[in-house]
């Protein structure tokens, strides 16, 4: 399970889930939202793929794969609508978007499809975290040097803030930095 | 007039990639090469058009009259499956090369962001047909030109000496990120 947080983290080692990670990081709350509804459609689609293993025949397995997770995500989405509509609305399109995130029909079709249910399951919470802890905290980084502020506490006035990084060129720029960043570290 | 404004809309001021951030995947992955980008682009392009006629049609004439829009999610997605698998049969028989050239990418379009993002936006903003097609055949325009554009660069990018660290998406990245500010300018045009 922790391959998915560090060694394997989806975004910033697989490459995976780009679109939602440059699209809903313009503030940290935001990440951490979408991180979690995607760990949640990730961890449910993986363990139901792992039942339904043996039953999908072979030739209909990626489209069976899709149903069952836009299942989810249209769960997930109506109980956003309902008990946390700040986030629907900020989060937008994004969130049916769960739908076509890599990294969900990715370990759906390279995992849950040939492993037990336990270990989908743990294989579903460990890329979700690390996928969330890297939308968070791009998400902060974005946050803090576009308007000084991270979770919404202010950390310096909002005039010393770069409005760029809240900007679509400032999350291609944060990213690219922090992956760098990355790689620096895993060769260390 | 109208079409006019959605078209530069959609090319130029809300680029599909450079300021929607639809479509990244493809985008940073077949874009190293200017051919296997125009390939793609022309592929996407397709695939967006027809999935968003179809898409549009059934959110009209089932999903809304029975009332089941909850069900716009997974029936958006099933038809976009079905039309990229349609769209390898037939790229297979008529263009081999084409094929080959695009690989693994050409399945990947059923999971690229930026088919069912222009699916669902066209409902949302509350478009009729018309209008729809030439939205999505003005944002796969944009996302091709985005995408040959990146292309360009990138082959210049691989010859040059960058740090270790750097080299390949990071150096990308950052080229995407000084690309959709110079798109930025842009921003006004439309009002």
């Amino acid at each position: 399970m922790l391959n998915g947080i560090i060694k394997e983290n989806p975004v910033f080692v697989l490459l995976l889930g780009m679109c939602p990670t440059l699209g809903t990081t313009s503030s940290a709350v935001n990440g951490l939202g979408m991180g979690l509804a995607t760990t949640f459609v990730l961890i449910s689609a993986n363990v139901v793929v792992s039942l339904l293993k043996n039953i999908i025949p072979d030739k209909v397995r990626i489209p069976a794969f899709i149903v069952v997770i836009a299942t989810f995500v249209t769960l997930v989405e109506m109980v956003m609508q309902a008990y946390i509509p700040a986030l629907y609305d900020s989060l937008g399109l994004f969130i049916p978007l769960i739908v076509v995130n890599c990294i969900v029909l990715g370990r759906a079709e390279a995992f849950a499809a040939k492993n037990t249910v336990g270990k989908s399951f743990f294989d579903g919470l460990g890329m979700g975290l690390g996928f969330t802890m890297a939308l968070t905290l791009l998400g902060s980084v974005r946050e803090l040097l576009g308007t000084g502020k991270i979770f919404s506490f202010t950390i310096f006035p909002e005039n010393y803030g770069m409005l760029l990084f809240v900007l679509a060129p400032g999350a291609f720029i944060a990213l690219a930095y922090l992956i760098l960043i990355f790689n620096k570290l895993k060769k260390a | 007039m109208t079409y006019i404004l959605i078209f530069i809309s959609a090319v130029f001021v809300n680029n599909i990639v450079l300021s929607q951030f639809l479509g990244v995947c493809p985008f940073l992955g077949v874009s190293k090469k200017v051919e296997t980008a125009l390939g793609m682009a022309g592929a996407v392009a397709f695939v967006m058009t027809i999935a968003t006629i179809f898409t549009f049609i059934i959110q009209k004439s089932v999903l809304e009259p029975l009332n089941i829009t909850y069900l716009q999610t997974i029936s958006f997605i099933l038809i976009i499956a079905a039309l990229v698998q349609m769209v390898e049969i037939i790229l297979k028989k008529i263009c081999p090369a084409l094929y080959q050239a695009l690989g693994v990418f050409l399945r990947l379009i059923t999971t690229n962001c930026a088919v069912l993002g222009v699916a669902i936006m066209v409902i949302q903003k509350d478009m009729d047909l018309v209008s729809s097609v030439v939205f999505a055949i003005s944002t796969a325009i944009g996302f091709g030109l985005a995408l040959i554009l990146f292309a360009g660069i990138r082959e210049q990018l691989n010859l040059l000496n960058l740090p270790k660290a750097m080299k390949g998406i990071p150096a990308a990245l950052l080229t995407a990120g000084l690309l959709a500010m110079a798109f930025m300018g842009f921003a006004g045009i439309v009002k």
